[in-house]
């Protein structure tokens, strides 16, 4: 009986949300509610299936119907996905293994200017075009998403090799230098070899290729072009982001999880219990590297252009940040670390400094005690929300450490644990 | 060749010069490092405060128009003593409020609150200045007789304020020296960096010495910041990264820990780096330019943590509690 | 656990409940009069805050001048500044959030071109204009979108007009080149290079840096090579402090550099240094215009701060924006125009008469006749002084 009253709540809710943003496609708070409608699913007490079907609908069905309307909710429905991928990525890095990383973002960009040197023209440069002329087809970009895991996780290798030696903090400052040493490569190599272009950035990028765009006009669906790709890459996003959850939840379960998880704790008692340290942070490291590769593919393709800008030490502490904010180790709390950071950071952040912008045009005086008429348009543009991204993140990071070391969602074989002296 | 050889004294001089600056930062990290084990991040933004408090100093004098009366030898010690309080103040409240909760954690946890904490100052000083004075940069306005030139030879000469940040920072490192070495003060540091239990059983207050210790390595950084400011004179919120990670490679390259390390490690990368971005594209023919130096310390940074991890000088730390 | 979960869930619920009733007020809201947006995209956060700033308050200024016209015709007319931060994803994202809103007619953006390449792409498939007050990549209308304009010139034609004005009118030898490692500063001293070789001036160096403060090292050499003149592609804040540290360190030789050195803060930051050297930019001084000392005087008076040269031009893309919306209503015979009619109507506008000159777009989105300007700092005062003016077209990318 009970089982059916939560099941009434969960459809009425996720119905009532998508219905309102269909209604009001231009309100934020709207949004807001329907992506909350995913954490309810989480919080109510049904049973695995329904849930998973539940929220297959809301992610398979709901979102894309909505992004059709807005296209807006899809751009940020994307790049949620990607950042909960990566986030999941150093989760494992970090949050299992206990290795700082600060150079994230490093593993990003090679998989980004993996595809975007041979799904441009821009490979054409250093390999001769009596072998191969570049760029590639589109549909190579399938192979290139395997070849992105293959090139993070050597990458992850290459470096781990020698750094993961060093000691926790240690590690940290040479993880930062790597990030900041690939993004100087990137920034560099337009010379003695144009490998990179440089800070030029490499344009136009191959798409995937559209191969059921005619099965879809057969079908009598007729979608642009433009309308299509954002879907597309929003499926082709959900897609590596289950596989990405389901990978890591696997890797959590099972004995390497648990050797990663002895040595965060103590690297000593890990090593006396016969863990291999060096490989299993090897493993980590890679594993966490591959999937930012991958994501990396996704995310050039989709960009269309890219250059070093994209790939700086702040990308790295936003990533460091949702980890942190969903809680160290714990594979949903980085999925809702990474949403609740995208989300601030591309629709609350802005949508409070439109909301701010339209107060200053709307003319409106207060009438304050004490201080008299204040005419709202003269608030200074420096108290805009968005431009303090970094005093945000800061602020996250401080208060978390500080009040829940364990996250907003901890690690459930972490709880207790923590804060241990 | 000959090319290369009249470079040689005045890269060698800037290489000195950046040097110490690097080594005056490092020793914030590296005191804090052989206290605590712990890498203040935050270290970076204590050194940009240093450098803001000297420029807002300068312009007040400015617009009060005082500033072309004052002689410099009077001017400098009032801007290094205020950049010096003013960051150790700060690095001791960052210490209360953002760290010492955080004492007995795990050992990453304190250095995310340090991130944290360095992005919060960097905001909030560009918050501040962006009210006050509606700007993102400011210079040092020129000061009389610093930015004096004295010329050696034709292709070297040397700058007042190069000499002034040389003579500076050999004078703060000696008085540093002196002070955790020889006084009673000193003593209490270094035990309670040997092992703080035990000094704290012999009646060493160990908060206070930690206090005590932020407060002497933001000092540090804050005259560093100052006399960043007089030798390049552009500053920005966010002019402390780079040198901070400078600094931290140099802090590890000396021996982390080891107050003389950080001097001869900040002197050693500045010169590596004034002379591989001097050299490089003379070296390689064009192909790799300046702009590798910053690859170039983050190498070093690396190779030394492999092939000799306790630095140059060897590193001076206690155990972990 | 129960427990807890059930304290989640009411918390869930409740958030989602007051959000909900958040979203309702929008449609109390919701005008009797169709709305136009002309919304503005620049960085307003992060270092280069304050040049976009200028780019916002440019195109805020021009909305609320001339909006008049189009209010009389029946409709309300918005202005929104979005901030880029300068960061690619974030200009995509915001470009999508834009061009979802079908009452967005014209965009006034971007400045940095590392973001108004990939967000110009998302206005392309909206046919959505866009008219760039800033970017001066070649790239960004080469591509030939039908959307996509810029009032300003081109790093190609400015770094060879520096070219020849430092191998013609200052009659130098030879050069050394630094730039800043970006798709702007890089750019343009590629192309003040490419120029400088062909009319067989000697390069001595070519270096990019980051360094934000300490010159030293890239000025020994420079000094040791003892070039006639320096070419700097770049920002004033890095070329400001190059400028002083060379002087600084007894370098005479000639200092030129891009638009980007066109602001106060080059002064600011150089000082006595400055004095000498030269810019070359494609928006003159006020004094160049009579119409732009007018402009100083409205830009100040509303703002309580001195305008920039790309608040002239993001003015101007604000104002060839509005006539065109104006003439795409008038196409639509009084009724609300599509995209597509507005992006049409900006190349149909001939001579519009703008603060930085006469506007007439050429096929590509480049102005026909682009003015290009070389000032020289007299004295330590911004602006500087015009000592030749230049009436150049786009070179435009061959069919086929």
């Amino acid at each position: 009986m009970n089982a059916l009253k939560y099941l009434g709540l969960a459809l009425f809710y996720v119905g009532g949300t998508s219905l309102l943003v269909i209604v009001f496609p231009h309100s934020l708070p709207a949004f807001l509610a329907f992506q909350s409608s995913l954490l309810l699913l989480y919080y109510l007490p049904l049973s695995p299936r329904l849930r998973v079907s539940l929220a297959f609908v809301v992610l398979a069905f709901l979102m894309p119907l909505i992004g059709s309307i807005n296209g807006y909710y899809l751009e940020i429905a994307i790049q949620v996905g990607i950042f909960v991928a990566l986030a999941l990525g150093l989760n494992i890095v970090v949050g299992m293994a206990g290795l700082l990383d600060l150079g994230y973002v490093a593993f990003f960009a090679v998989g980004a200017y993996l595809w975007a040197i041979f799904g441009s023209s821009q490979a054409n440069e250093f390999i001769p075009s009596s072998w191969i002329q570049f760029p590639l087809a589109p549909s190579w970009f399938f192979v290139f998403l395997l070849l992105g895991v293959v090139a993070g996780a050597c990458t992850g290798f290459i470096l781990g090799l020698p750094v993961l030696r060093l000691r926790g903090d240690y590690l940290a400052i040479v993880t930062l230098g790597f990030g900041e040493v690939i993004r100087v490569l990137a920034n560099n190599l337009d010379k003695p070899i144009n490998l990179t272009n440089g800070p030029k950035g490499i344009t136009p990028i191959q798409r995937p290729p559209l191969f059921f765009q005619p099965l879809l006009e057969d079908l009598g669906f007729s979608i642009s072009t433009p309308a299509l790709y954002s879907l597309y890459f929003y499926f082709l996003v959900l897609l590596v982001v289950t596989a990405v959850i389901t990978a890591t939840r696997r890797l959590d379960h099972s004995p390497i999880g648990r050797a990663w998880e002895a040595i965060r704790e103590d690297e000593l008692a890990a090593a006396s219990m016969g863990v291999p340290l060096i490989r299993m942070k090897l493993l980590a490291f890679a594993t966490g590297a591959s999937f930012a590769g991958i994501v990396g593919v996704i995310f050039s393709a989709k960009q269309y252009f890219i250059n070093p800008e994209s790939f700086t030490f702040m990308e790295s502490i936003g990533v460091l940040a949702m980890v942190i904010l969903g809680g160290m180790g714990s594979i949903p709390g980085a999925i809702l670390g990474a949403t609740i950071v995208t989300v601030l950071n591309l629709e609350v952040l802005k949508g409070l400094s439109l909301w701010l912008n339209t107060l200053r045009n709307s003319g409106l005086v207060l009438s304050l005690p004490f201080v008299g008429d204040y005419a709202l348009s003269q608030l200074p543009a420096q108290l805009e929300p968005a431009k303090y991204e970094r005093l945000v993140f800061g602020i996250i990071i401080v208060i978390m450490v500080i009040f829940r070391p364990q996250g907003i969602w901890p690690a459930r074989r972490r709880l207790g644990k923590v804060g241990r002296t | 060749m000959e090319f290369a050889l009249t470079l040689f004294p005045q890269v060698l001089v800037d290489g000195l010069v950046l040097g110490f600056m690097y080594a005056l930062i490092a020793l914030g990290y590296t005191m804090v490092y052989g206290v605590l084990q712990f890498i203040n991040f935050a270290h970076s933004e204590i050194f940009v405060t240093g450098a803001f408090v000297g420029v807002e100093i300068l312009l007040g004098f400015q617009s009060a128009g005082v500033l072309a009366g004052i002689p410099s030898w009077v001017l400098l010690p009032i801007l290094v003593i205020a950049g010096m309080t003013a960051s150790g103040f700060l690095a001791v409240v960052v210490e209360r409020i953002a760290y010492r909760p955080l004492r007995n954690a795990p050992r990453l946890v304190p250095l995310l609150s340090a991130i944290g904490v360095s992005f919060v100052l960097q905001d909030a000083i560009r918050f501040m200045e962006s009210i006050w004075r509606n700007a993102f940069y400011l210079t040092y306005p020129p000061l009389q007789g610093l930015d004096r030139r004295i010329q050696i030879g034709s292709t070297f000469d040397i700058s007042v304020k190069s000499l002034v940040v040389i003579g500076s920072s050999i004078l703060m490192l000696a008085a540093l020296s002196f002070l955790v070495n020889k006084t009673k003060m000193g003593r209490a540091i270094r035990a309670v960096a040997q092992d703080p239990q035990t000094a704290s059983l012999m009646g060493v207050d160990v908060n206070q010495v930690v206090s005590l210790t932020f407060l002497i390595g933001g000092a540090m950084g804050g005259a560093a910041g100052v006399l960043f400011g007089i030798q390049y004179t552009l500053i920005s919120p966010y002019t402390g990264f780079i040198p901070g990670i400078k600094a931290f490679t140099a802090a590890v390259l000396g021996g982390i820990g080891n107050i003389p390390g950080a001097m001869v490690g900040g002197l050693v990368l500045g010169l590596l780096e004034s002379f591989s971005a001097s050299y490089l594209s003379l070296l390689t023919g064009g192909a790799f330019g300046a702009e590798y130096k910053d690859i170039f310390s983050f190498l070093i940074l690396i190779l030394i943590l492999i092939l000799r991890p306790k630095g140059l000088l060897g590193e001076v730390v206690g155990e972990k509690a | 656990m129960a427990c807890k979960r059930g304290h989640a869930l009411a918390g869930v619920l409740r958030c989602g409940i007051l959000l909900a009733a958040l979203a309702v007020p929008s449609l109390v809201w919701a005008q009797t009069r169709p709305v136009i947006k002309i919304v503005s995209q620049s960085p307003l956060s992060g270092e280069q805050a304050a040049l976009g700033e200028q780019v916002k308050l440019g195109a805020q200024l021009a909305v609320d001048e001339l909006k008049k016209n189009i209010e009389a015709m029946g409709f309300k007319v918005e202005f929104v500044p979005y901030d880029d931060q300068a960061k690619p994803d974030v200009g995509v994202a915001n470009a999508k959030n834009m061009v979802a809103d079908p009452d967005v007619l014209v965009v006034v953006g971007h400045f940095n071109s590392g973001v108004a390449l990939p967000a110009s792409e998302v206005y392309k498939d909206a046919d959505l204009t866009m008219i760039s007050p800033a970017n001066t990549n070649p790239k960004i209308t080469d591509r030939g979108y039908k959307n996509v304009n810029r009032v300003c010139g081109r790093d190609d034609v400015q770094g060879p007009v520096g070219a020849q004005f430092a191998a013609k009118d200052l009659k130098v030898r030879s050069v050394y080149v630094i730039h800043d490692k970006t798709l702007y500063g890089q750019g343009v001293a590629d192309a003040f290079l490419g120029e400088a070789k062909k009319l067989g001036l000697k390069v001595l160096g070519y270096e990019g840096t980051e360094e934000k403060a300490n010159f030293d090292p890239i000025i020994n050499p420079m000094r040791a090579k003892a070039p006639d003149l320096v070419y700097f592609g770049g920002i004033y804040n890095q070329g400001g402090i190059l400028l002083k540290q060379m002087r600084d360190k007894g370098m005479k030789a000639i200092f030129l550099g891009p638009d980007g050195l066109d602001s106060s803060e080059t002064v600011k930051i150089a000082g006595k240094a400055a004095v000498g050297s030269y810019y070359t930019t494609v928006a003159g001084p006020p004094s160049a215009y009579p119409e732009s000392a007018s402009f100083v005087k409205r830009f100040k008076a509303k703002f309580g701060k001195d305008p920039e040269s790309f608040s002239m031009y993001s003015y101007d893309s604000a104002a060839v924006g509005i006539r065109a919306v104006e003439i795409a209503i008038a196409d639509a015979k009084g009724k609300k125009p599509t995209r597509a009619q507005v992006s049409a109507a900006v190349r149909k506008i001939k001579n519009f008469q703008g603060i930085t000159g006469t506007i007439t777009f050429d096929s590509q989105g480049d102005p026909v006749k682009s003015k290009y300007f070389v000032l020289k700092f007299m004295e330590e005062k911004y602006p500087g002084t015009i000592v030749k003016t230049l009436e150049l077209g786009a070179p435009q990318v061959k069919k086929g």
